[in-house]
């Protein structure tokens, strides 16, 4: 036992440890980081992945769905567990990469009734999401409590990276005040995903939240990340905080209502 | 304060991880003695030691591959 780590932890994260820039004192803030995971598919397999792999402590692990065949093609943590809940599934391959990480698995959807609850208890939030209403609801509750998260999401070949730090930062709605009109973009399962892509945007969300939780180099704060995985083309978009932003600018919204994460997202 | 951590039988890179965890233990200033007895360690913990900015003070053969580095904490 070194400076409170055991002989197992010394060598499972050397790597790490060598790091100036994270070193033992960093490691330790990882063991004691907690982050909530939304989404155990696409985005949260390489979410959970490296956020285990890492030694965040504390990983809360939401999804309702189960894992189908159809899921294989990118979601590389479910393997043999067809039929399971996703959550239960994740926790099991988070248990076999590091017994370090206490793995909470909440087996219900996100919603206006939990999501305040929820994220009262972690440090940061992983948005894994795949739909615009439970977006909506992470970035307006992560707000309400002054939680950081991290925004993902994908479409086709294409997508995005923004890190959302309430009050520094701009938020997502500073970015998108509201959901695209119902039916105008099609779905991941109607538009197709190609499957690396998800693995390459949550493992750039894992990075940032790894970051953030350590207080090292610069984070997507204010600047949207688009990736272009078909033309392999990067780049950023710079976004600043919008004074009228309904969430975070004029605070016109003091709670989660549940009418404002239907189809629309509109707050008003 | 002066130190000691016995590092006999570890082998690199886990000789400049224990080190490193053990000078995160110790004020600035203060001395750490590590003994080593695996050869490339005497020229990999030495260096790593010194890209963080601590001070090398002595590395000296005390037997039959065996060796005794000297670090002061920067």
């Amino acid at each position: 036992m070194i400076a409170g780590f055991t002989e197992e932890q010394i060598r499972r994260y050397a790597r790490h440890i060598i790091l100036p820039e994270v070193g033992g004192e960093g490691q330790k803030k990882l063991l004691k980081s907690k982050v909530l995971c939304v989404g155990a598919g696409g985005l949260g397999s390489p979410i959970i992945q490296y956020l285990a792999a890492a030694g965040v402590g504390t990983l809360g692990i939401i999804d309702d769905d189960v894992v189908d065949l159809s899921n294989l093609q990118r979601q590389t943590i479910h393997a043999g567990n067809l039929g399971r809940n996703k959550a239960v599934s994740a926790k099991e391959f988070v248990e076999r990469l590091n017994p370090d990480v206490e793995v909470i698995t909440y087996t219900e959807k996100l919603s206006p009734d939990n999501v305040r609850d929820l994220i009262k208890g972690y440090d940061m939030i992983a948005d894994g999401t795949d739909n615009f209403p439970t977006r909506y609801l992470i970035n307006d509750a992560c707000v309400l409590e002054n939680k950081p998260f991290s925004h993902g999401s994908i479409f086709r070949f294409e997508g995005q990276i923004m890190t959302i730090v309430p009050n520094e930062g701009p938020c997502y709605r500073c970015v998108f005040e509201h959901a695209p009109p119902e039916g105008m973009v099609p779905s991941c399962q109607e538009a197709g995903v190609f499957g690396v892509l998800p693995g390459l945007v949550g493992s750039i969300q894992a990075t940032e939240i790894i970051k953030y939780l350590l207080g090292i180099g610069d984070i997507l704060k204010g600047r949207m990340l688009y990736i272009d995985t078909l033309n392999m083309d990067f780049f950023e978009i710079k976004v600043k905080k919008n004074p009228d932003c309904p969430m975070c600018g004029k605070r016109v919204i003091d709670d989660i209502h549940p009418e404002n994460y239907q189809e629309s997202c509109r707050l008003w | 304060m002066r130190e000691k951590l016995d590092l006999r039988g570890e082998v690199c890179p886990f000789t400049f991880v224990k080190t490193k965890l053990k000078l995160e233990t110790l004020n600035s200033g203060d001395i750490l003695e590590v003994y080593l007895d695996y050869e490339p360690a005497t020229r990999n913990v030495p260096r790593s030691l010194k890209a963080e900015g601590h001070e090398v003070l002595e590395l000296k053969q005390i037997g039959d591959g065996e060796w005794l580095l000297k670090v002061r904490k920067a």
